[in-house]
């Protein structure tokens, strides 16, 4: 049904991803299809890594951890953006054009006020995405 | 943070080790339906301080007037030697780093990429670095001088002239005052904001720290520099944004107002003003929120061609030739009077001193958080010396031509052409007089005052975008709301300012937070050359 999962990923905020990160496996073993695990991050120096290269170690030590608890195919892709706060949607949809990933599982917040102004990340990607995406709450 | 596994920036770096998480002390809450993610007490003592500042000028606007309009003079005229001595400082430093070994080091590490290409990265830190003022002084600043060093009695102690003047003599005169707007606009103001934006790159990218100001100082206080010492760097580095970006934009709002009264005869008042300021900054946040690619970069980009398309011009049906000499003699000029001009002691000539020179180094320095921070921002992978070659040497010479184009221009006018309006004219509508003895004036007027408020635009977007960096301890990804927030100040505190005493307040502002952050860069500059020697060469 399907050929390649994308899981965006905040490595800031990993923990907050565990519903994600699990549904993303399960349909991972399902269909027997790999998963590829998406991190954005600028080039400054920020909380998860100094620079993007450290980010990309973290990003892919992470992926592996996937691969090894979940027993699926996982890869990682990183993201370099110049402005992460604004550019994430455009990032994630870059990234799925380019990973040709046909479904996306993402861990989103309960929606609140401020999304009745700007669309949450998954929202976005929701509405603005050819592929399917399954929003986690 | 600091595991064994840490790999390095890319090629060889001096990373330093540190306990400090970036984004450690920061408040992640919900504030109403907000997200926010900002420094404890740097975004709450800068931020209570500016809202109180705010409040406080517009509400007791007469007792406001009286402070500012004490304050310039007094702190200009006490610390004129400091201010000039520390400039030299600055561009002796900047030269030093082109021709020395240290000048390999590579931002980012040694195998780093650039982020952006040549003409994005130049159209970036150009815009933000003079933008505004360009327009206002291109044409006003060369003039004063020029009529200032020719009138009878220049070089007394009442005359504004530069050095001892040169009264009765055009041909000196004109000389002399071109050698002074270009040593304003030069290696000065460049070697300022080359060093901070240097500092802030080498520890940001090299070393791993925050992108903020009191990484710079970390070889000097240690792990001090997350305490209090740290926040009252990063703390006054906000204050020196906020008030230098106001001054601009009040200057801004000034040539604006006189410009559409000028073609459209729009009423000159605070009214228009604030409504100007309020139209604004309505753009520039559009602007932030779009975010630096989307928003900051293509206004650059705009800019930089209508800019040029403006200077074309101006060189095409101006005095084509006698610009392109002037250029070369104008180098000439500046170069002869440069020492003089720079010398910080034992002057004759204290208006032109304190009045100009100070003012504008302690109004440039307050600005070399905002401009080296932003150019830091988009500069990672180049090399120190070519670094130092785009930031102080091309710029400069890119103002020279602009200055020689425009107030060259108008000079000719007034010594050649007898034509006195754009000598007797406001200082906001010189260059819009001195437009109007060209063709095309009606055009060239509304593309002048276009420029001037999408220079307020880029100035203000990338402010906010700097601010609200330093009030999230150096992270790049705080919610956007916050950058919302302070550009919605910034333009507050223009308003203010200009309602509670006009440019007088906001040159006083300008100079008052830029005379304690002159210390903090000259211990930056220590600190500078202490980081870029320990890195890989």
């Amino acid at each position: 049904m399907y050929k390649s999962i994308l899981v965006p990923v905040d490595l800031e905020h990993a923990d907050r991803l565990e519903k994600a990160l699990e549904t993303a496996a399960d349909l991972s073993k399902h269909y027997r299809i790999p998963v590829c695990y998406v991190g954005i991050t600028a080039a400054t120096p920020g909380r998860v890594a100094h620079t993007p290269q450290e980010f990309a170690g973290k990003l892919e030590a992470f992926g592996k951890d996937q691969a090894a608890r979940h027993g699926i195919d996982a890869s990682t892709r990183m993201v370099v953006s110049h402005d992460p706060a604004v550019d994430l949607d455009d990032s994630l949809m870059q990234a799925i054009a380019d990973t040709g990933a046909d479904l996306v599982v993402m861990a989103s917040h309960v929606p609140g006020l401020p999304e009745h102004i700007f669309a949450s990340n998954a929202g976005y990607l929701a509405n603005h995405a050819s592929v399917s995406v399954f929003v986690i709450r | 943070m600091s595991d064994a596994a840490n790999p390095r920036p890319e090629g060889p770096a001096d990373l330093i080790e540190t306990d400090y998480e970036i984004g450690q002390d920061n408040i992640q809450t919900k504030l109403g339906p907000f997200g926010i993610d900002i420094h404890n007490p740097v975004f709450m003592v800068s931020g209570l301080t500016i809202v109180a500042f705010v409040v406080f000028t517009l509400a007791l606007q007469q007792e406001a007037e009286a402070i500012f309009g004490w304050l310039r003079p007094a702190i200009t005229s006490t610390f004129d030697w400091f201010f000039l001595a520390a400039a030299n400082v600055f561009v002796l430093l900047c030269l030093a780093l082109i021709v020395t070994p240290l000048g390999k080091v590579r931002l980012g590490g040694r195998d780093a990429t650039p982020d952006y290409s040549y003409s994005g990265w130049f159209a970036m830190l150009f815009a933000a670095g003079m933008g505004i003022g360009l327009m206002f002084f291109g044409v006003s600043e060369p003039i004063s001088h020029f009529s200032s060093s020719v009138a009878e009695g220049a070089g007394s102690p009442d005359s504004w002239a530069p050095l001892a003047g040169a009264a009765g003599d055009p041909a000196e005169a004109r000389r002399l005052g071109m050698a002074a707007t270009i040593f304003h606009w030069g290696l000065h103001p460049w070697a300022i904001y080359a060093v901070v934006a240097l500092a802030l790159g080498l520890f940001s990218y090299n070393k791993g720290l925050p992108l903020s100001f009191r990484s710079i100082f970390y070889p000097v206080f240690g792990d001090r520099v997350w305490g209090w010492t740290g926040h009252v760097i990063d703390i006054l580095a906000v204050f020196a944004t906020l008030f230098g970006l106001a001054t601009s934009l009040g200057f801004g709002a000034e040539q604006a107002n006189a410009g559409l009264n000028h073609l459209f005869g729009v009423p000159v008042g605070n009214t228009s003003k604030v409504l100007l300021i309020t139209g604004i900054t309505a753009i520039a946040l559009v602007s932030v929120v779009a975010g630096l690619d989307a928003g900051v970069k293509r206004l650059s980009e705009i800019n930089m061609v209508l800019a040029a398309l403006l200077l074309v011009f101006v060189v095409a049906v101006g005095p084509s030739m006698a610009i392109a000499t002037g250029f070369f003699q104008n180098l000439i000029a500046y170069a002869e009077y440069l020492p003089a001009l720079s010398n910080p002691f034992g002057r004759d000539d204290a208006n032109f001193s304190q009045g100009w020179t100070s003012f504008y180094w302690a109004w440039w320095i307050s600005w070399s958080p905002f401009v080296g921070m932003f150019i830091a921002r988009v500069s990672r992978g180049r090399t120190v010396r070519e670094f130092m070659i785009c930031v102080l040497l091309i710029p400069s010479l890119v103002s020279v031509f602009w200055m020689t184009a425009f107030g060259g221009t108008a000079i000719g006018q007034i010594v050649n052409d007898g034509y006195q309006a754009v000598n007797d004219a406001a200082l906001e509508l010189k260059l819009f007089v001195m437009l109007e003895a060209l063709p095309l004036a009606g055009i060239t007027s509304f593309i002048g005052i276009v420029l001037v408020i999408v220079f307020f635009v880029t100035s203000s977007d990338s402010g906010s975008l700097v601010i609200d960096t330093i009030t999230a301890g150096g992270k790049v990804d705080a919610p956007v709301p916050q950058r919302v927030f302070w550009a919605i100040f910034e333009g507050l505190v223009a308003i203010a300012l200009l309602l509670g005493g006009g440019l007088a307040a906001l040159q006083a502002a300008a100079v008052s937070t830029g005379l304690p952050f002159t210390l903090v860069l000259l211990l930056g500059c220590w600190a500078l050359v202490k980081g870029l020697r320990s890195e890989p060469r």
